[in-house]
C-alpha cells in the first residue's frame, strides 16, 4: 500500500488556503489543512474540506468529443486536435485572426493562462482573449 | 489587494467591508477579521443585506443597492467637513484633490440619506470611526464592481483611502477580494484583451516588440474583445470561432437567453473543461481537461500571493492537463515555443517576460511556500503591501465621481430590486460544487430571499414557490422569508442552472471595465402554488 500526502492550493476562492491531499495507491482518500499556511493556519472552510469532492465524479469527461451529425461522439485526441487546428487555421486564413476569440480561465493555473495568452497572441495573432474576472 | 491578508489580523485598527459577503465568499478572510475584532479593531459593514459578518460589526449600515458612490461620497463629505482628512498625505502624495473635494462637498449626509436610505447620523459615525482608526483597511468584492458604475465605485473607494492616508502602510489599503481562486493570476498572465503578462499594454509598440522578439510573432497593437463582446460577436457572426477553456458563460453570463442565443449560432465552438457544462453541450469540439489535483502549476491568491499547485493523481481516462492540451494544439498548428516539458519551465519563461514575476521560481516557492508579487528579482523578498512611500504611477490621483442611478431601477411594472451573489457552499456556476455530494446536500436548490413585507404583499404562504420576472425572462424557485434583506430588495444566489438568476439580470455594462450589472435589476414576483412533495415513494 502506498500512502502519500501532497501539499497543494485550494481551487475554490481567492483566499489561497493550502491543504494536503492524501492518497492511498493513487486514490484520493482525504484532505488535511496545512498548519503552516499564512491564510488558513491549519483550518479550512467547508468548501476546502470538500475540495476534491468533484474530482472522481462519474460525469468527468474522459475523452475528446466531436460533433458528428448533430451529436457529440467520443474521438481520439488526434482526431479532435486536427479538427480544431484545421478549423482555426482555415478561419484565420479566410477572415483574419481577429475573427477568433478565446476565453481563458480563472480556475486554471498561471502557467495555463500564460500559455493561452501566448497561443492567442503568438500563434493565432489576436488580442481577443479574456476571462471571467468581470463575471 | 494593495495589502496582504494577514495584515488584517495583525495591523488594521479599522476594517470597512463593503459589497463583500465575506463569511460566505471568503470564509478564511472572514475569520481573520473575527480575530482582528477580538484584538480590538473596529469593523464597519455597509451592505444591502444583513450578512453574517454584519453581526460582529461595530456598525452595520444597510443601503439601497446601487447607491454606493453616494454613500462613499457622503463618508468623505463628513471626513472633510470635520477636518479628519490626512493633510500631509494629500499634499505629499496625491493630486487633483480640489476637484474631488468640489464634488464631495455636494454630498451632505442629509442628501446621501435621501439617495441611499442611510440615516445621516449613522453615516457621520461611520466616517469618524474609519478616519480616526488608522491603519484602516477597506475590503470589497463583486458587490462593488458588478454595476454599470463599477469603475466609479472603485475610484470612490480609492478616494476614501487616499483622503485618510490609508495607503502604503501595513494594515490599510484598498482590498478587492477576488471571487474565483485564480482571477488574480489570469489577469497577471495576460488573460485580458488589453495587456500582455504583467499588465504590459498591447497598445504599446515597445511591449509589442518585446513579445514579438521573445515569441517570434504576436498580435497587433489594437485592444481585443472582452467576454461579453465575444459572446455578442459569435451571435452576430463577426466572430467565427470561439475557444473556451474552463469557463461556463451559459450560466455565468448576464441575460442568459441572449447568451444561449448567441452561442447556439457559433460557427465553431471549442470548449475545454472537466465536465460537459451547459456551454460544452453547445460545442463542436469538447476537449477533456484536468482538475487542479491532476496538474502542477501555481495560483495567485487575492493578495498577490503566488503558491504552488501540485499534481496528486492522473486525469481520468484520456483527459489531459490543460497546459499540455494548449501545447499540443499549438504544435499541431506548427508553432514553435511550446515544447515545455513541465509547468516549471513555463514559469521560467513567465519570469523572463513579466517584471513583477521576475524573481518567482519553483525553487524559491519550494523553499518559502509563497511569494507576493511584485517580486522583480531572484533575491527580492516579495511585496506584502503596495505603494510604500510612492505610488507606481507617481502621485496618487483623486477622481471627482458623481452618483449615477443604476441602468435599471424598479418601477410600477417591476417594483423590486434584484441583487445576486454567492453562497458559502457553492462555487460560481456550481459545475464543481454541485457534483460534490456534501456541498450539494447543504443547499441543493435555488431560492429567493425576500423580506416579510414583500412576502405579505404577494400573499405568500409557507411552502409555496414563486415566479420571478424581469424584462428579460422568468424563473421559478423556492422562497426564504428573512428580515436580513431590506424591503423592496430580493436576493438570488446564481449557482443554479435550472433556476439561473442570470436569466433575469441585465446585460448593461460598465462603459470602462465592461462588467455586467449583476448586482441590480428590476423584477416582479408572484406565488405559484405549493411545490410537490420531494420525498420518494408513497407518503
Ligand atoms: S478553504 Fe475555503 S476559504 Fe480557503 S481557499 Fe478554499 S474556499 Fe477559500
Amino acid at each position: 500500500m502506498e500512502y502519500q500526502n501532497t501539499l497543494t492550493t485550494c481551487i475554490y476562492c481567492g483566499c489561497g488556503c493550502s491543504m494536503y491531499v492524501e492518497t492511498i495507491d493513487g486514490r484520493i482518500t482525504g484532505v488535511w489543512p496545512d498548519k503552516t499556511n499564512q491564510i488558513s493556519g491549519g483550518r479550512l472552510c467547508i468548501k476546502g474540506w470538500n475540495v476534491t469532492g468533484f474530482v472522481g465524479h462519474p460525469d468527468r469527461l474522459k475523452n475528446p468529443l466531436l460533433r458528428k451529425e448533430g451529436k457529440l461522439v467520443e474521438v481520439t485526441w488526434d482526431e479532435a486536435l486536427s479538427q480544431v487546428a484545421e478549423k482555426l487555421s482555415g478561419i484565420k486564413r479566410e477572415s483574419g485572426a481577429d475573427s477568433i476569440g478565446l476565453m481563458t480561465s480563472a480556475k486554471c493555473t498561471n502557467e495555463e493562462n500564460y500559455l493561452m495568452n501566448k497561443f492567442a497572441r503568438a500563434v493565432l495573432g489576436t488580442n481577443n482573449i479574456d476571462h471571467c474576472a468581470r463575471l | 489587494m494593495t495589502n496582504s491578508i494577514p495584515e488584517l489580523e495583525t495591523d488594521s485598527r479599522c476594517i470597512l467591508i463593503m459589497g463583500s459577503n465575506t463569511s460566505e465568499g471568503h470564509p478564511l478572510i472572514a475569520s481573520r477579521i473575527v480575530k482582528a475584532k477580538e484584538r480590538g479593531a473596529r469593523v464597519i459593514v455597509i451592505d444591502p443585506r444583513d450578512i453574517q459578518i454584519a453581526r460582529l460589526a461595530d456598525m452595520y449600515i444597510p443601503f439601497r443597492p446601487g447607491a454606493d458612490v453616494a454613500v462613499l461620497n457622503g463618508l468623505m463629505n463628513v471626513i472633510i467637513s470635520e477636518g479628519l482628512e490626512d493633510k500631509e498625505f494629500i499634499a505629499a502624495r496625491t493630486e487633483a484633490y480640489a476637484e474631488m473635494k468640489a464634488v464631495v462637498e455636494k454630498y451632505t449626509p442629509e442628501r446621501v440619506q435621501e439617495i441611499s436610505g442611510v440615516p445621516a447620523d449613522m453615516l457621520r459615525e461611520a466616517a469618524r470611526l474609519y478616519a480616526r482608526n488608522k491603519p484602516a483597511a477597506i475590503v470589497y468584492a463583486m458587490g462593488i464592481t458588478q454595476h454599470t458604475t463599477g469603475v466609479d465605485n472603485v475610484k470612490s473607494i480609492a478616494n476614501l483611502a487616499m483622503l485618510t492616508g490609508n495607503l502604503g502602510i501595513a494594515g490599510a489599503g484598498v482590498n478587492p477580494l477576488r471571487g474565483q481562486n485564480n482571477v488574480q493570476g489570469a489577469c497577471d498572465m495576460g488573460g485580458l484583451p488589453n495587456v500582455y503578462p504583467g499588465y504590459q499594454a498591447v497598445t504599446s509598440p515597445d511591449a509589442q516588440k518585446k513579445f514579438q522578439d521573445a515569441w517570434g510573432g504576436t498580435a497587433d497593437t489594437v485592444v481585443g474583445l472582452t467576454v461579453m463582446e465575444m459572446v455578442n460577436g459569435v451571435g452576430d457572426g463577426t466572430l467565427r470561432a470561439l475557444y473556451v477553456m474552463g469557463e461556463n458563460p451559459m450560466v455565468a453570463d448576464p441575460d442568459l437567453h441572449h447568451a444561449r442565443h448567441c452561442l447556439e449560432k457559433a460557427e465553431f465552438l471549442v470548449v475545454q473543461d472537466i465536465f460537459l457544462t451547459e456551454t460544452a453541450q453547445l460545442a463542436h469540439v469538447v476537449l477533456p481537461g484536468g482538475a487542479f489535483v491532476e496538474k502542477d502549476g501555481t495560483f495567485t491568491g487575492t493578495d498577490r500571493r503566488v503558491q504552488r499547485v501540485r499534481k496528486v493523481v492522473n486525469p481520468p481516462g484520456n483527459a489531459m492537463a490543460d497546459w499540455e492540451i494548449t501545447c499540443r494544439l499549438a504544435q499541431r498548428l506548427g508553432a514553435g515555443g511550446f515544447d515545455f516539458a513541465s509547468p516549471k519551465e513555463v514559469m521560467e519563461e513567465i519570469a523572463r517576460l513579466t517584471p513583477s514575476y521576475g524573481g518567482i521560481s519553483y525553487e524559491r516557492l519550494e523553499e518559502l511556500g509563497f511569494l507576493h508579487w511584485p517580486c522583480p528579482a531572484a533575491d527580492h523578498p516579495g511585496t506584502p503591501y503596495l505603494h510604500k512611500g510612492k505610488f507606481s504611477r507617481g502621485q496618487g490621483q483623486f477622481h471627482a465621481v458623481e452618483f449615477k442611478e443604476p441602468a435599471e431601477s424598479p418601477d410600477q411594472d417591476y417594483p423590486l430590486t434584484l441583487t445576486t451573489g454567492r453562497l458559502m457552499f457553492h462555487f460560481h456556476t456550481g459545475s464543481m460544487t454541485r457534483r460534490s455530494e456534501k456541498l450539494h446536500q447543504e443547499v441543493p436548490e435555488a431560492y429567493v430571499e425576500i423580506h416579510p413585507d414583500d412576502a405579505a404583499r404577494i400573499s405568500f404562504k409557507r411552502g409555496q414557490r414563486v415566479r420571478v420576472h424581469s424584462r428579460r425572462g422568468q424563473i421559478e424557485l423556492d422562497v426564504r422569508v428573512t428580515k436580513r434583506i431590506k424591503p423592496g430588495v430580493v436576493f438570488i444566489p446564481f449557482h443554479f442552472a435550472e433556476a439561473a438568476a442570470n436569466v433575469l439580470t441585465h446585460a448593461a455594462i460598465d462603459p470602462t471595465a465592461k462588467i455586467p450589472e449583476y448586482k441590480v435589476c428590476a423584477v416582479k414576483m408572484e406565488t405559484i402554488g405549493v411545490k410537490e412533495a420531494k420525498s420518494q415513494g408513497p407518503s
